[in-house]
C-alpha cells in the first residue's frame, strides 16, 4: 500500500530567547490509507509540533523547516505553492481536530455560522478553485449560492446526527460557549469530517475533557473515521488511548522517534528501553509506580546521537555519538535503537 | 540596587525606549543649565520692545517674542518650569494616591469601598475639566496649577495601587507572612511595596507626559503661572494673534512640549515591557 | 433581564458619583480667597451693597445650606444664572450642547473608521514601512498638545494654504435647527452648500480632536490584532485552510470591534477633555468654550455648570457603553 502520508527526516528549529531549540531531529512518519496512528509521546517531545509542520501552519518567524520531506499523496507538501496547499489541502484532504475546544471556536460568532462558512470554502461538494475560475471575487465578497448553501446545510445536519449531537437544528443557532466541552469536541469531529478528507489530524483531543467522557469521544471517533476509511493521525501522551484506538502506535521523545509497531506487538513486544520504560510506568494494580529517572532534555542543548541516552540503562558510546538508524523488526515493526530489547528482556 | 542597573542595562536595548530617555535628559540638562545655555538669560525678565517678532537669526536662535524677548532662552527656563511641575504633581499624586490604594486594598471593609468610590468620582471626569474647575477658583498661579493636578492625578496610583494589593492578597506569601504574625504595616511596606514598585514607575512616568499636557493646557488658558514666568503652554496662547507670521513663537514651544512628552512616554513604555514579566513572558512565548 | 439589572445597578451608581462631583466642584468653587462678589459688584459699590448683593445671591448662607439649595435647584433644571452674562446657565449651555456634540461625534467617527483598519492592517504587517510609520503616529498623537496641533493646523491649512477656514462653525445663517447638528441639518434641508461650508468647518477642529483618540485607537486594535493571530481559534481557522482574508477581516476584525466598544468609554474621556482645548482654539461656540470664558470671568457658577454638564455626559456615555457591550458581546447576553 502507498503510504498517504510520508514525514521524511524533517527537521524543525524553534527561535527562542534562549537560542535555538532543535524540536523535531529529522524525524519520520508513515501513515497508511484508512489507518489510524497514534503518536506516543511526553509533553514537549514535539507531537504538536509535528502535526502543526505537517499543515504548515508553524508559527511563522519562530519555526523554520531546516530539512526533510512531507510527502502527502506523493507530493511534499513543503515544496508545493503555499496557496494551493491551503485551498487544497488543509480544510480539505488534511482536517484537525484540535486540542482544546473550548477555545477554537471563535466565541462571537454562531456555531452554525462557523461550520456553514467552513462548508461555503470547503465542501466536498466543490473541489478547489472550482467556479472560481471563471469569475474570480475577492475571497471576502465570494457569495454563497442559495443552491449549495441548502445542500451543505444539509449535509451539516446530517454530520451532527452521526455524531450525537442533540437537537442539531437548534445547536446550529447558538453559540460556541453554551455547549459542554464534550459537546464542542462532537462539532469538532463533525468538522473534521465534513470535507471527506483523507487524513484528519486529532492532536490530543481529549486532555481538555473529563475522563469520563474522554472514552466515548475516542469511540465515537474511531467509529467514524472506520467507517469511512479516513486514515487519523493521533498524537497523545496517554498510552491507554492509544492502545485503544489506533492500529498502529509511534514512539516520540524529545524530538526523535524511538519505535513504531502496530499497536499489538507494540504492547507485547516493547522494543526501545524507552517504550519499555514507558509502558512499565503504566501503574498497574499491585505493582509499584516506576519513574524513568531524569528529566526530559533541553532542546536548546540536546544530548547527542540517540537524544535518551543520558536516561537509558543501556547507552553506550554508540548511542552518544550517532542517532541510531531505523532497524527494521519483524511485521512492520521499526525501533531506532543500537540496542532493541528482545521480548525476554536485555538488549 | 543592582536591580536598577539591570533595568537600566534591559532598558538601553529597547531602541525607542532609549530615545524617550535621551530626550528626558536633554529636557532636564536644558532645565538645569538654562543658565549657562540661553544666549539671553537676562530675557526672561527683561524687556525689549524694539526687538520684537524678529525671526530666527543667528544672534536670536528661534526668534524674539512679542516683548522682543528670545525666544530660545525663554524655553529654556520654561523647562525648569515644566519639570517643577511635573516631578511634583506626579510626586504629590503618588504620595496621595498610593498609601490610598494600601489602605483600601488591604482592608475589605467600608472604608475600602469609600476610598474607591471616592477615586471613582475623581475619574469620572476627564482629568483637565477638574483641574480647569479647581484652577479656575483658586487663581492663576505655579502653586495652584500643581495642586490642581495632583488633586486630579491621584486616583490613577491609588486605583493601580488597590488593584495590585488586592490580587498580591491572593498570594501564598501575603498569607504566610500574615500567618507568621507580621503586623500590616511591616507586611506592606516590607513585602508589597517592591512587588508593586514597578507598575507604579511605569505609571509615574506615562503620568509625567499627561501633566506636562495638562500643566501646558492650563497654561494655555491662562490658567497657569502669570507673566513673565516663560511657561510653555502661555507662551502658544501670546503668540497666537502674531500667527501667521511669527511662526516661530508659536512653534518651538509647541516643539519643546512635544518633545518632552514623548520623551516621558517612550520611556515609560519601555519600562513597562522591562519591567512587567507578564509582558516579558508574552513576548518570549511569542517567539 | 439581565440587561435590565445591570441598568438598574449602573443607574444607582450614577447619582452617588454624580452627586459626589458636584460636591467636591461645589466645594472648591466656594472655597476661595478673595470675594467675587466684591468683583461682581464692581469697583464703586460700598460694602453695605456689597453684604446686599451676597445675600441677594444667597452667597451669605452656610456652605452645607448652599449646596443643599443648588442640588435642589438642579433637580429643578436650574443651575444658576451666570455672573457674567446674567443668562440661566442650563440655558446657555444648552443652546451650546449640541456644537460640542457633533464636533465630538464626528471626531469619534473619523478615529473609529480611520483608526480600526489601520490598527489592522499594522498588526498584519508587523514591523513593516506602514507599521512604523504608524507607530510614529502613535506616540506623537499622545505627545502632542491639542491646542497646539489645532494652531499649527490652522497655520498651515487656514493661513497659509487658504483651503479651510480659520474658525467658527458657519458662516451665514446656519440650516433649519432640527437637531442642531449642522451636517444632519443641512441634509434634511437639502441645503448642500450648508452642508459642504460646515464640513470645511468642521475639518480641522475634528481632526485636532481626533488626533489623540485615532492613535489610541490604532495602538490598541493592534495590540489586539496581534494577540488575536496567536489565538487557538485562529489558528484553527487557519488550519483548516480558511482564506487568510476571510480570517482576519471577518473574525479577527470581529473581535477588534467588540473590544473597541469597551474603549469608546476611554475614548470618549479624552475627546470630551480635548473639546474644551479645542473649541478654544476654533473659537467653537460649543459648551468648551462656554467653560474658558467662564473661567476668564471668574464666573464659578458657569464652570460649575460646565463640570456638572460635562460629567453627567461623561458617566452616561459609559453607562451606554456598558450597555452596548452587554448587547455585542453574545456571551454577556445569554449567560
Amino acid at each position: 500500500m502507498a503510504d498517504l502520508l510520508a514525514v521524511r527526516a524533517l527537521e524543525v528549529e524553534f527561535v527562542t530567547e534562549q537560542g535555538i531549540a532543535r524540536v523535531l531531529d529529522r524525524i519520520s512518519l508513515r501513515i497508511g490509507p484508512g489507518e489510524v496512528v497514534g503518536l506516543v509521546g511526553e509533553s514537549g517531545c514535539g507531537k504538536t509540533t509535528l502535526a502543526r509542520a505537517i499543515l504548515g501552519v508553524l508559527p511563522a518567524g519562530a519555526a523554520r523547516v531546516r530539512g526533510g520531506e512531507i510527502l502527502f499523496k506523493g507530493r511534499d507538501l513543503l515544496q508545493e505553492d503555499p496557496r494551493v496547499v491551503n485551498e487544497a489541502v488543509r480544510g480539505r484532504a488534511i482536517t484537525v481536530i484540535p486540542q482544546d475546544p473550548f477555545t477554537s471556536f471563535n466565541p462571537l460568532f454562531t456555531v452554525g455560522a462557523q461550520v456553514m462558512d467552513l462548508m461555503k470554502w470547503k465542501s466536498p461538494r466543490r473541489g478547489p478553485a472550482a467556479g472560481g475560475a471563471r469569475r474570480r471575487w475577492p475571497a471576502l465578497l465570494r457569495p454563497y449560492p442559495r443552491a449549495r448553501y441548502r445542500e451543505d446545510r444539509a449535509a451539516v445536519l446530517e454530520a451532527l446526527r452521526a455524531v450525537h449531537l442533540p437537537e442539531p437544528e437548534r445547536a446550529l443557532r447558538r453559540l460556541p460557549h453554551e455547549f459542554s466541552g464534550g459537546q464542542r469536541q462532537r462539532l469538532m469531529i463533525a468538522m473534521a469530517l465534513l470535507p471527506h478528507p483523507d487524513l484528519v489530524i486529532a492532536d490530543e483531543p481529549t486532555t481538555a475533557l473529563d475522563v469520563t467522557i474522554q472514552a466515548q469521544i475516542l469511540r465515537l471517533l474511531r467509529q467514524l473515521v472506520k467507517e469511512r476509511g479516513v486514515s487519523v493521525l493521533f498524537t497523545t501522551h496517554d498510552l491507554g488511548t492509544a492502545y485503544e484506538l489506533c492500529d498502529r502506535v509511534v514512539v516520540m521523545y524529545a524530538g526523535q522517534e524511538m519505535e513504531a509497531a502496530p499497536t499489538a506487538e507494540f504492547f507485547e513486544r516493547p522494543a526501545h528501553p524507552y517504550t519499555r520504560r514507558l509502558l512499565d510506568s503504566l501503574p498497574s494494580p499491585g505493582a509499584e509506580i516506576r519513574d524513568i529517572p531524569g528529566e526530559v532534555p533541553s532542546l536548546i542543548a540536546p544530548p547527542s546521537g540517540c537524544r535518551f541516552h543520558p536516561r537509558c540503562d543501556y547507552a553506550t558510546a554508540e548511542c552518544r555519538a550517532d542517532r541510531p538508524a531505523e532497524r527494521s523488526l519483524d511485521s512492520g515493526h521499526r525501533v531506532h535503537c543500537f540496542h532493541p530489547l528482545e521480548p525476554a528482556g536485555g538488549p | 540596587m543592582s536591580g536598577a542597573w539591570f533595568v537600566l542595562a534591559r532598558l538601553c536595548r529597547d531602541r525607542s525606549a532609549l530615545i524617550g530617555l535621551v530626550l528626558i535628559l536633554g529636557l532636564v540638562a536644558s532645565a538645569v543649565l538654562a543658565p549657562v545655555l540661553a544666549t539671553h538669560p537676562e530675557d526672561v525678565y527683561e524687556l525689549h520692545p524694539a526687538e520684537r517678532l524678529q525671526p530666527p537669526s543667528p544672534a536670536h536662535l528661534l526668534g524674539t517674542d512679542r516683548m522682543g524677548s528670545d525666544v530660545y532662552s525663554r524655553l529654556l527656563f520654561g523647562a525648569r518650569i515644566t519639570i517643577l511641575i511635573g516631578i511634583i504633581a506626579v510626586g504629590a499624586s503618588l504620595l496621595i494616591g498610593v498609601p490610598i490604594g494600601l489602605v483600601a486594598g488591604y482592608y475589605h471593609s467600608w472604608v475600602s469601598d469609600l476610598l474607591m468610590r471616592v477615586s471613582d468620582i475623581f475619574l469620572a471626569v476627564p482629568q483637565v475639566v477638574l483641574a480647569i474647575a479647581i484652577a479656575q477658583t483658586l487663581g492663576p498661579s505655579l502653586p495652584n496649577v500643581i495642586l490642581a493636578l495632583s488633586v486630579t492625578y491621584w486616583p490613577w496610583f491609588a486605583r493601580l495601587v488597590y488593584a495590585e494589593m488586592r490580587s498580591l492578597q491572593n498570594e501564598v506569601f501575603v498569607e504566610s507572612t500574615a500567618a507568621l504574625g507580621a503586623s500590616p504595616f511591616r507586611l506592606v511596606v516590607l513585602h508589597v511595596l517592591p512587588s508593586i514598585a514597578s507598575p507604579i514607575i511605569v505609571r509615574a512616568s506615562i503620568g509625567m507626559g499627561f501633566t506636562i499636557l495638562t500643566a501646558a493646557a492650563l497654561g494655555f488658558l491662562g490658567l497657569g503661572p502669570p507673566p513673565p514666568t516663560p511657561e510653555w503652554g502661555r507662551t502658544i496662547a501670546e503668540s497666537r494673534e502674531f500667527l501667521p507670521d511669527a511662526w516661530w513663537y508659536a512653534l518651538a514651544p509647541g516643539l519643546a512640549i512635544f518633545l518632552t512628552v514623548m520623551g516621558f512616554n517612550l520611556l515609560g513604555d519601555g519600562l513597562r515591557d522591562v519591567l512587567d514579566p507578564r509582558i516579558r513572558r508574552a513576548r518570549a512565548n511569542r517567539g | 433581564m439581565r440587561l435590565l439589572a445591570l441598568l438598574l445597578r449602573r443607574l444607582a451608581w450614577f447619582v452617588p458619583t454624580l452627586l459626589g462631583l458636584l460636591a467636591i466642584t461645589f466645594v472648591i468653587s466656594r472655597v476661595i480667597p478673595g470675594d467675587p462678589v466684591a468683583l461682581v459688584a464692581g469697583d464703586l459699590a460700598t460694602p453695605a451693597q456689597v453684604e446686599a448683593l451676597r445675600r441677594q445671591l444667597g452667597l451669605d448662607r452656610p456652605l452645607p445650606v448652599q449646596f443643599v439649595g443648588y442640588v435642589g435647584a438642579l433637580l429643578r433644571g436650574d443651575m444658576g444664572t451666570s455672573l457674567y452674562t446674567t443668562r440661566p446657565i442650563a440655558e446657555d449651555l444648552a443652546r451650546r450642547l449640541p456644537a460640542t456634540i457633533e464636533l465630538t461625534l464626528v471626531a469619534m467617527a473619523f478615529s473609529i473608521v480611520v483608526g480600526i483598519p489601520l490598527g489592522v492592517v499594522s498588526a498584519l504587517w508587523r514591523n513593516s514601512i506602514l507599521d512604523h510609520a504608524l507607530r510614529v503616529v502613535t506616540v506623537s498623537g499622545l505627545a502632542i498638545a491639542s491646542f497646539w496641533l489645532g494652531i499649527m493646523l490652522q497655520l498651515l491649512f487656514a493661513m497659509r494654504l487658504g483651503w479651510t477656514p480659520l474658525n467658527g462653525r458657519l458662516q451665514g445663517f446656519p440650516p433649519p435647527a432640527v437637531t442642531g447638528l449642522y451636517l444632519v441639518d443641512s441634509v434634511l434641508a437639502w441645503d448642500w452648500p450648508a452642508f459642504g461650508a460646515a464640513l470645511t468647518h468642521l475639518a480641522l477642529p475634528a481632526a485636532t480632536l481626533a488626533f489623540p483618540a485615532l492613535a489610541t485607537l490604532v495602538r490598541f486594535t493592534r495590540a489586539g490584532v496581534l494577540d488575536d493571530m496567536q489565538s487557538s481559534s485562529v489558528l484553527y481557522e487557519h488550519a483548516m485552510g480558511l482564506p487568510r482574508s476571510v480570517i482576519v477581516w471577518k473574525y479577527i476584525l470581529r473581535n477588534a470591534l467588540t473590544s473597541t466598544v469597551t474603549q469608546i468609554g476611554l475614548l470618549f474621556g479624552i475627546l470630551l477633555a480635548g473639546a474644551v482645548v479645542t473649541e478654544t482654539v476654533f473659537d467653537w461656540p460649543g459648551i468648551g468654550t462656554y467653560a474658558v470664558n467662564s473661567i476668564v470671568a471668574s464666573d464659578y457658577n458657569g464652570v460649575m455648570g460646565f463640570t456638572v454638564w460635562a460629567g453627567a455626559i461623561f458617566i452616561v456615555v459609559n453607562l451606554l457603553v456598558d450597555i452596548a457591550q452587554g448587547f455585542i458581546d453574545p456571551r454577556e447576553r445569554s449567560t
